[in-house]
């Protein structure tokens, strides 16, 4: 059972009339893996999420999510399953409390539903009514509700649109929590590159419908294997061995360099380059 | 799997969705009042307008109209509400959330049933309220009249709560839901005789259109039970035809059950 991915997709196909989603996707998320989808807007994420959370039907392709097909999955499988969506506009009468509460009883072993709260920082709002809730602070609910059945695998799509940092670092923590000490299985779509690197194992990134590259944080996009620049006051030059070339400047300048700097690509400038190719 | 063997109740979480939902309707105190008002208020103002008694019997016209109001009032309260009301939860992702959680899909349905028949309890008791302090109505004080009104009102309930599903489903959005809803009801209304008193002297079409939707029979049921029989010269015919509205009424629970089951979507039109 371990050694099936928790998520295996094939030649993933959907279309909105002529409009293509999805032009053939591969995709595999390991057990316990936290994966990142990356990609600008309508490159196709949450197209990707909500087929692979059995909210959308597919074109054409296969995909597996817990070893089943989301086309035809039953209640047991999504019991298996937190799903957190964009774009929910409910709930707006009930408290806080009451819809975690609520949306735990949905499952056979849920988290204690107060913990839950505490864990994405709502205590001080359980029992305020949604609808006076701020943008970030209903987000946080949905990861709530999202996360207190106790899910194997867990889909987030564009989780921490509109938290605050304070937030944003909180629900980082939670997300850590969730894959290191519970070994949930994580995919998650952002627009933030910090977040993709602080939390994310591996990245996958699509633009136009297509994976366009995948690797670690740290490796993304040949990131390792560039060169470093490094700059100072009086020049700047490219090197595969930036500590040589600053031990000759400290020779040279029998001392401190002036403004010196040594810089690699970050992942938003290696990212950026990627998809500027596929725009 | 363990999981599998504690999954809670398809029943029980019914029970859990109608708290769910009575909160949420309870909650939007503009649309309780609305909701509760019109059927009172129409029933007010008809019943003040019209006057005099029926030929062969002593019932007023707002007594005659009192029992087919708190028919209207079922309808309008369930139907409407209803239909609306899911037409709301498919737009604000409310259907999404609930597809996304391992709740059989006959849960959400009960909430709505056992929410529909909760509010039809009490808007009954108010319209019956009005119709006994306001217009003199007597209350039946026999069992077998309030065993009659009984059986029609859960019947009436359940088939205007499922068509009410089935009907969701002609919205296209939450926001057309309310203009679309309220054209069936408000025509059912006048051709099952509740506007337009006594039935009896409908145009025989109309009648017959009326025959073929619950509505007519509901408002003829309580009328069974509320009224004295020197009123039934005012009928359609001359018998208050128990077993035919227990007929008309159950065969539309299955028919509403089937639409239900044939029509209902999950998912909005931009969620295919």
């Amino acid at each position: 059972m371990t050694d099936n991915p928790a998520v295996r997709v094939r030649g993933l196909r959907k279309a909105y009339g002529k409009l293509t989603a999805l032009d053939g996707i591969d995709l595999d998320v390991a057990q316990g893996e936290v994966l990142a989808l990356l990609g600008p807007n309508g490159a196709g994420k949450t197209t990707t999420v909500e087929i692979l959370a059995g909210h959308r039907d597919r074109d054409a392709g296969e995909v597996a999510v817990l070893g089943r097909d989301p086309g035809r999955a039953d209640l047991a499988w999504r019991a298996e399953l937190g799903i957190v969506l964009q774009g929910s506009a409910d709930l707006g009468e009930l408290t806080v409390r009451e819809s975690v509460h609520h949306f735990a009883r949905y499952f056979p072993r849920p988290r204690d539903p107060d913990e839950v709260i505490a864990l994405v920082g709502l205590t001080g709002k359980a029992g305020a009514r949604i609808r006076t809730l701020s943008g970030g602070q209903r987000r946080r609910l949905d990861v709530a509700v999202g996360v207190v059945g106790r899910p194997r695998l867990l889909f987030l799509d564009e989780p921490t649109t509109g938290f605050d940092p304070q937030a944003r670092r909180l629900f980082w923590d939670l997300v850590r929590s969730l894959a290191g000490r519970y070994g949930t299985t994580i995919l998650l779509t952002t627009h933030y590159l910090d977040e993709a690197e602080a939390l994310a194992d591996r990245l996958v990134v699509i633009a136009g419908g297509r994976v366009v590259a995948e690797g670690a944080p740290a490796t993304l996009g040949g990131r390792a294997a560039v060169r470093a620049c490094v700059r100072w006051a009086d020049g700047q030059q490219d090197t595969d061995d930036p500590a040589a070339l600053v031990a000759d400047l400290t020779r040279r300048y029998a001392g401190t360099v002036p403004g010196l700097t040594v810089t690699r690509p970050s992942l938003e400038d290696v990212y950026l380059d990627l998809i500027g190719e596929h725009r | 799997m363990t999981a599998v063997a504690h999954r809670p109740s398809a029943a029980l979480l019914g029970l859990h969705r109608a708290g769910i939902e009575l909160r949420t309707f309870f909650r939007e105190r503009d649309a309780v009042v609305f909701t509760f008002a019109l059927p009172i208020v129409i029933l007010a103002l008809l019943g003040s307008i019209y006057d005099g008694v029926y030929e062969g019997s002593d019932v007023t016209t707002a007594q005659y109209l009192a029992p087919s109001m708190v028919a209207a009032g079922i309808a309008s309260t369930v139907f409407v509400n209803i239909g609306a009301g899911i037409a709301a939860d498919r737009d604000d992702g409310t259907l999404k959330r609930l597809r996304g959680v391992p709740m059989p899909p006959v849960a959400y349905f009960v909430g709505k049933v056992l929410m529909a028949l909760l509010i039809s309890v009490i808007e009954t008791v108010l319209l019956l309220g009005i119709g006994v302090f306001a217009f003199d109505l007597t209350l039946p004080a026999d069992v077998v009249s309030w065993l009659t009104f009984g059986w029609v009102f859960l019947l009436g309930v359940v088939a205007c709560a499922l068509l009410g599903v089935a009907a969701s489903s002609m919205a296209g959005s939450a926001r057309s839901a309310g203009a679309v809803m309220n054209l069936p009801y408000l025509v059912l209304a006048f051709i099952s005789g509740i506007y337009f008193t006594p039935i009896g002297e409908l145009p025989e079409p109309l009648v017959t259109a009326g025959s073929l939707f619950p509505l007519k029979w509901m408002a003829q049921g309580f009328r069974s039970a509320f009224l004295p029989d020197t009123i039934l010269a005012q009928e359609v015919v001359r018998s208050w035809e128990h077993g035919r509205i227990a007929l008309v009424l159950a065969a539309w629970c299955i028919g509403g059950l089937v639409l239900c089951l044939t029509t209902f979507r999950w998912r909005g039109r931009r969620d295919r």
